[in-house]
């Protein structure tokens, strides 16, 4: 399965959960793009390319998309695309392009607390907000807070 | 620390060895207990863990199971996925704590808990049989989810979480998968599911798709089929796009198994041909076509139609197929099919596959009641419109056929038409003249003018003026036509009326024609299998010639042929419909030594005169076996001699199974037939050498 944004063909995240070659990736995520920004806006979200099923769902000029296998749920695989987009929402508050480009390791993050190898690790927004909210406290803690001027004994 | 992991997504797949992650620092982030810390560790392994990884760190994995912290259990868990799915060994180390996970009560670990069952389940049958019995557990657990779960941490939409639903369901599929009796256990929860999930929203939805996928793949019984359909069914009338998608695909998979509860829907199925949306209505097409029946084609066929007229042009041409061969099947009357095919031509001609032409033909030419009226009918769909070529050449076709009940004037069928000859004349050659018909539509038009000239009452100038310009047509195809219809007309206008007479229905066996092709082929292509000769095998046959024929030792030696697989000459014996074969040939024994006998039979297939096989088969009925025995032979110049591998080289003692070989032999001169043979064998420990030959062949097997 793997997970990309793109808006006027440009990919912000992906995420892959099976393994394949660096040249092998671009050449997917190259046709799946033009797939997909072909898509007019009142067709449905699911389409079938390769022999998997993509489930996709445009959030402002965001594309979330998912490629499922044959015997894969498709509606649940929307409200799936939905709950990851809540949780980047809840956590950068109302979400909007630019918090993913500028934080995507965050992006990456969240999504790695809510999907592991593809699968739901917490149905519960609650808890997997909690768990990067930790996570954020301990990389405060761990980074020194003592700024260049303190380092240089001037403040 | 943590750190270290951030951006695990980015990194490379584990195949490259620039992976610096090595299990020592992942097993010390393992174990070190600091929650963050191992789950971004449990996180690297199920992203990229390589096989290795997987098999040396699995005990910590499996220790990190049982771990009283969930936020690391869950992810254990998943981890545990991941690495059977690298190793599938460790199956059974991941097994045990399986039926005990699924006493806890936290969402996140239940859900990893049954996503490991159902991946153990799909990669082992014994995994399969042996969870079979936390059936009855999974059906409370659903049922404690749906009925009094309620809690807003888990739940969309007022739907108690749809993801754990949704994998319970999955699981529960493969489980109850041929099995009758899981299948019943889980029948109630899943009739109980089916009717009280919220449909307004789509988690909802999704909770019962999954419900109607289970269902249909277990042995459900046969209410609950009819209830998962009539759900897909309801799906269809759904204002949302999607649910709509996914029901067409379902029931699409269920139109054959459950054809009568889809009957139900064929409606709702036929109102979803005008979705705008092209891989929807493509769906509703595909079902609408599987629904025909003969019960309902009139009423089916006239949807269908009215879609073709107005459908995207990349349907066009599956629509027009489906309607043709659904006519085919279900046809009430000929009259009926042949109106069918006539209003498909007319509105979708050029999207229509290449024997539809010849079809209609055959059609029209085979229901004699209807010729005047098919006549006229044609007649009138050819003067709105000479563009769409198949419809063209089969009213040219018709027009020349039955140009004389089209004169007639009376047909009860249709308004009565008044057409006059000139008017039928100058139409043809409006087809003839047009730049959009094709050349194959012309010939068609020539010919059929031709055919007028016995058919109609008038006298034939205007007929004869046309084939005659014609002869100097740049299409060679047409022109050659052109002038041998001259020539009919001026040298052998006595028999233009026999050759122009109507023509015999054409036998419909092209498929048997077919099959006879690819047999003759098939021969051809075998025959053309002989490979050439061994360089080994070819000396010594040299050898034995030499002693056979002694003068000019040409390079004219019999190639031998090489072991051809599967025994191929001995398939170009058994050609189809051969005559009942001439008396048998006597056999002919000719060589004995200690109870090894070496016996010829002979046989010569019909169609190939010159051909003579002889089958060479080697017997022991001593104490002792026979061992790598080998035979050699060779024949005079005139003749060619091929041998096919024997049977074996071991024929065992006291009448043990013998060796068989085959020898072909082409004698087209009819030459005498005379045979050198040269035997090797080890028969009682010693090995035999013996040369000898055979020139008392049966007449029969060379004159």
């Amino acid at each position: 399965m793997s997970l990309g944004n793109i808006r006027q063909g440009k990919l912000r995240l992906q995420k892959w959960y099976l393994a394949t070659s660096d040249k092998e990736r671009k050449k997917m995520v190259r046709e799946l793009m033009q797939v997909v920004l072909a898509r007019k806006p009142k067709m449905c979200s699911f389409l079938e390319w390769r022999d998997l099923k993509v489930v996709y769902k445009r959030y402002a000029s965001l594309y979330f998309c998912c490629a499922i296998e044959g015997q894969d749920n498709e509606l649940i695989t929307l409200e799936l695309i939905h709950r990851y987009v809540e949780l980047l929402d809840k956590y950068f508050g109302s979400v909007c392009e630019l918090d993913i480009i500028f934080n995507f390791e965050k992006a990456y993050f969240i999504l790695d607390e809510f999907l592991m190898g593809g699968d739901v690790q917490d149905t519960s927004k609650k808890s997997v907000l909690k768990a990067i909210e930790q996570a954020d406290l301990l990389q405060e803690e761990d980074e020194s807070p003592r700024s260049v001027l303190e380092e240089m004994g001037l403040a | 620390m943590g750190t270290q992991c951030t951006g695990t997504g980015s990194w490379p797949n584990c195949s490259t060895s620039t992976c610096w992650a090595t299990p020592p620092t992942l097993d010390s982030d393992l174990s070190q207990g600091i929650q963050p810390v191992q789950g971004l560790a449990l996180c690297t392994l199920s992203t990229m863990g390589s096989a290795e990884m997987c098999r040396d760190l699995a005990p910590e994995v499996e220790k990190l199971l049982l771990q009283p912290s969930p936020y690391v259990r869950k992810k254990a868990i998943l981890t545990a996925v991941h690495m059977i799915r690298k190793v599938p060994e460790l199956s059974s180390v991941f097994l045990p704590p399986c039926v005990h996970l699924l006493h806890e009560r936290h969402h996140g670990i239940l859900l990893g808990t049954i996503t490991l069952i159902t991946e153990l389940c799909e990669r082992s049958p014994a995994a399969l049989r042996h969870f079979r019995k936390v059936v009855p557990q999974l059906v409370q657990i659903l049922r404690t989810l749906v009925t009094t779960g309620y809690s807003t941490e888990h739940s969309i939409s007022g739907v108690s979480d749809p993801f754990l639903q949704v994998q319970i369901l999955r699981l529960l599929r493969i489980l109850g998968r041929n099995h009758e009796e899981s299948s019943e256990t889980m029948n109630d929860l899943l009739a109980q599911v089916a009717t009280n999930t919220d449909t307004s929203r789509n988690a909802g939805n999704a909770v019962l798709f999954e419900t109607v996928l289970t269902i249909m793949d277990i042995r459900s019984a046969a209410g609950l089929r009819v209830l998962a359909v009539n759900i897909l069914g309801r799906f269809l009338l759904n204002s949302d796009r999607n649910i709509r998608y996914v029901a067409l695909t379902s029931l699409l998979r269920l139109v054959q198994s459950d054809h009568s509860a889809v009957q139900r829907h064929r409606p709702t199925v036929v109102d979803c041909l005008q979705e705008t949306d092209a891989s929807l209505s493509r769906r509703a097409l595909e079902l609408s076509l599987a629904l025909v029946n003969s019960s309902n084609v009139r009423a089916m066929m006239q949807e269908l139609q009215a879609f073709l007229e107005s459908c995207p042009p990349d349907l066009r041409a599956d629509c027009a197929s489906g309607i043709l061969l659904a006519a085919e099947r279900f046809a009430p009357t000929k009259r009926w099919h042949i109106d069918t095919i006539l209003h498909v031509l007319t509105t979708a001609g050029t999207h229509v596959r290449d024997d539809a032409v010849a079809n209609l033909t055959q059609l029209i030419g085979g229901a004699q009641e209807l010729h005047a009226y098919s006549v006229r009918r044609l007649y009138n769909a050819l003067a709105e419109d000479i563009s769409q070529q198949p419809l063209v050449q089969v009213a040219a076709w018709c027009i020349g056929e039955y140009g004389d009940l089209l004169l007639e004037g009376n047909c009860e069928e249709i308004e009565p038409l008044q057409v006059d000859e000139e008017e039928v004349l100058a139409l043809l050659e409006k087809v003839l003249q047009s730049h959009m018909s094709l050349p194959a539509t012309r010939g068609y038009a020539l010919t059929a003018l031709m055919k007028l000239s016995t058919r109609l009452q008038g006298d034939n100038n205007r007929i004869r003026q046309v084939v005659s310009i014609y002869k100097s047509c740049l299409d060679v195809e047409l022109q050659q036509r052109a002038v041998e219809y001259d020539t009919l007309f001026r040298k052998y206008d006595h028999m233009r009326a026999a050759i122009l007479e109507k023509m015999p229905l054409v036998e419909r066996d092209g498929a048997q024609a077919d099959e006879e092709a690819k047999e003759s082929k098939a021969a051809a292509q075998l025959s053309e299998a002989v490979p050439a000769p061994t360089e080994p095998q070819a000396s010594q046959l040299l050898d034995l010639l030499d002693l056979l024929d002694g003068a000019s030792g040409d390079a004219q030696h019999p190639p031998p042929l090489d072991p051809s697989p599967g025994g191929a000459l001995v398939y170009l014996l058994d050609l189809p419909c051969a005559p009942p074969p001439p008396a048998p040939i006597p056999d002919l024994k000719v060589f004995e030594r200690e109870g090894v006998q070496l016996n010829l039979s002979f046989i010569r297939p019909p169609e190939n005169p010159a051909l003579l096989l002889i089958t060479a088969t080697a017997t022991n009925s001593s104490e002792g076996d026979v061992t790598d025995f080998i035979c050699q032979a060779a024949v005079p110049k005139s003749l060619q001699l091929q041998m096919q591998a024997p049977s074996g080289n071991t024929v065992p003692a006291r009448g043990g199974l013998p060796i068989t070989q085959l020898f072909r032999i082409l004698n087209p001169n009819k030459a005498p037939v005379r045979l050198k043979l040269r035997l090797t064998y080890n028969h009682f420990h010693q090995s035999v050498q013996e040369i000898f030959e055979v020139n008392n062949l049966p007449v029969e097997s060379w004159q």
